[in-house]
């Protein structure tokens, strides 16, 4: 079971959506018939001060209820964060640190403390801009993570995302075809770097 | 069929008091329970019950309108946390001594020096000898069972006693996690409806609740609340018996996790019990002989039971995630090493205070306790009883 597992890590500022995010992550693996987890660590909470979310999703059921400090995956909503939290911390060399920026992996490197991994980057605002008509960036930074990790197929992923969206917004329909280009647009632009 | 959900503990929770449809909840909210009465007022906002929801202005309060709503003959639920249980303080032994089972849901967070919202046992351990029955749960699916047995047990005639269903705050109340709901009607079924012989809205009873205890009587009233307690242990471990029949989950006094051959073992409460168990399975791939036992009730003790159970053990670490400043270990550590001195051949015991305000516990750090274990069983001596795990320093 464990063997399976995969751990994910997310950073961003309180009031960005990171641990809307991660339970939405962990919706999706749930509906596609995996164990889950989805947690937030709560410190000061305030606007703007650095959050931590994580999410576990495996096979079978994971009893663990610590933190994770050895992450396949970190997904940094903000990239102001590079400087101020060591992101890649005990992120393992086989994962990958997505990361939400309009800069190409090259030009974040030097900000990953010698991370050796994968490095991602999607414009997650510009889409969310372009798509929803503002600067909400967790469903196509979610779609990045679905894509970079494969921790749940892509098809299966878009599916349970409308059929969650027409639930959600079932009062404006006209909003779930914006987010659905979102999540496809975000799974296209995301650059993977070595 | 079971339904498969992904719930955090908190909702879980509401959702049984939901199927439950108690007559009152009298809440005032607190974090990181806000969310009980917050999801339940809600329901009642919707015509989903018709319970009498009463939002008062403090936790003295809301427990105080159960106690009155339970003495008249109703079926009452709260939801609290730390500070706001211990401004019900007085009302707790209130409660318990005027036989009234009210159901708590109580998610675990540190009280107050200095102040913080996350998880540890202070509030409910310090509530330990108010006459309240406590069940522990270590996830989400324990959280919403433990609530749905709460209730016939505690309004079981033999035993009427209130009782406190725990979580850990934050760590299971706001994780969400795979578990599976019993149907709305099953639920029902499986509570039932509350029956109390006496009550004050009885039409031909005379009855007095709460008066005064004078030394004649006093003492035999706190007997009476023992014998309760006594009977509370067939009690719990029938409804459990019942509980497993609507859904093949197994509940007693504890769980018994790899002890059946285990020289090294814990004793543990709520969460960190299943990270406990992934470094149990983890050294168990090594040949290492460890187990551990995860404490489900703590009131009433199952003392001999737990005795028992380690017997054969060679060394054992309790857990505490409450400081009691005894200077000579927690409570759990108090009742665990006492449940031991009757045994003939009794295992070395040593207590850790861990997880205080929060403070993590990793997989890494069971290790490192059991590796501890083996070091003690090997020389012989016990050395320091009273240890802390996860301080900056030692």
């Amino acid at each position: 079971m464990s063997d399976k597992m995969v751990e994910i890590r997310w950073h961003g500022r309180g009031g960005q959506g990171a641990k809307t995010a991660c339970l939405l992550l962990a919706d999706v693996a749930f509906s596609s018939g995996k164990h889950v987890q989805g947690f937030p660590e709560y410190g000061p909470e305030r606007m703007g001060a650095p959050i931590t979310a994580y999410n576990r999703i495996s096979e079978g059921r994971c009893t663990i209820h610590s933190n994770i400090y050895e992450p396949d995956y970190v997904v940094v909503v903000d990239e102001t964060l590079l400087t101020a939290v060591d992101v890649t911390s005990g992120l393992k060399p086989e994962g990958a640190v997505i990361i939400n920026s309009d800069k190409s992996p090259e030009e974040l490197k030097p900000f990953l403390a010698g991370y050796p991994g994968k490095v991602a980057t999607i414009d997650a605002g510009r889409i969310s801009e372009e798509f929803l008509g503002k600067n909400i960036p967790n469903t196509p930074m979610l779609a990045a993570v679905v894509k970079v990790s494969g921790v749940i197929g892509e098809e299966q992923f878009l599916a349970d995302m409308e059929q969650s969206f027409r639930h959600k917004f079932a009062d404006k329909p006209q909003v779930v075809e914006g987010n659905l280009q979102a999540l496809k647009k975000s799974m296209e632009e995301v650059k993977v770097g070595s | 069929m079971a339904i498969k959900d992904r719930l955090s503990g908190n909702e879980a929770v509401a959702i049984a008091m939901r199927q439950i449809n108690p007559d009152v909840m009298g809440a005032f909210p607190i974090t990181p329970s806000t969310e009980i009465p917050q999801y339940f007022s809600s329901y009642v906002a919707n015509g989903e019950v018709d319970t009498e929801f009463v939002a008062v202005e403090s936790e003295h309060s809301a427990m105080s309108t159960c106690i009155g709503a339970q003495a008249a003959g109703a079926r009452a639920v709260t939801a609290t946390s730390s500070c706001g249980m211990a401004l019900m303080w007085e009302l707790l032994y209130v409660a318990a001594s005027d036989r009234l089972p009210i159901t708590m849901a109580l998610v675990n967070r540190a009280l107050t020096g200095p102040i913080n919202i996350n998880n540890d046992h202070s509030d409910s351990m310090g509530a330990r000898d108010t006459g309240w029955i406590q069940l522990y749960s270590e996830n989400n699916q324990e959280a919403y069972d433990n609530f749905l047995m709460a209730m016939p047990i505690g309004e079981h005639p033999a035993v009427q006693l209130p009782v406190m269903v725990c979580q850990d705050g934050f760590i299971t109340s706001h994780a969400v996690e795979n578990m599976e709901l019993l149907e709305d009607e099953k639920v029902k079924k499986f509570v039932g409806e509350y029956q109390p012989e006496n009550y004050l809205l009885k039409k031909d009873g005379t009855l007095a609740i709460g008066p005064y205890g004078i030394s004649a009587y006093y003492m035999d009233f706190k007997m009476q609340q023992v014998e309760a307690m006594k009977q509370a242990k067939p009690v719990i471990l029938e409804v459990a018996k019942r509980f497993e029949e609507l859904t093949g989950r197994s509940y007693g006094f504890f769980e018994e996790y790899e002890m059946a051959d285990a020289e090294a073992a814990l004793v543990i409460i709520g969460s960190s019990a299943g990270t406990a168990k992934a470094a149990v399975d983890q050294m168990r791939k090594e040949g290492k002989k460890v187990g551990l036992i995860k404490l489900r009730v703590f009131r009433p003790f199952p003392m001999e039971e737990l005795a028992a159970a380690l017997s054969k053990v060679g060394v054992v670490a309790v857990m505490d995630k409450a400081e009691g400043f005894s200077n000579a270990g927690g409570p759990l550590f108090a009742d665990v090493r006492s449940a031991l001195y009757d045994l003939e051949n009794r295992p070395k015991a040593i207590n850790y205070v861990y997880g205080l305000g929060g403070r993590d516990i990793k997989t890494t750090d069971f290790e490192a306790i059991y590796e501890e274990l083996f070091r003690i069983l090997k020389a012989g001596v016990t050395g320091p009883v009273y240890r802390h795990i996860g301080q900056r320093e030692e």
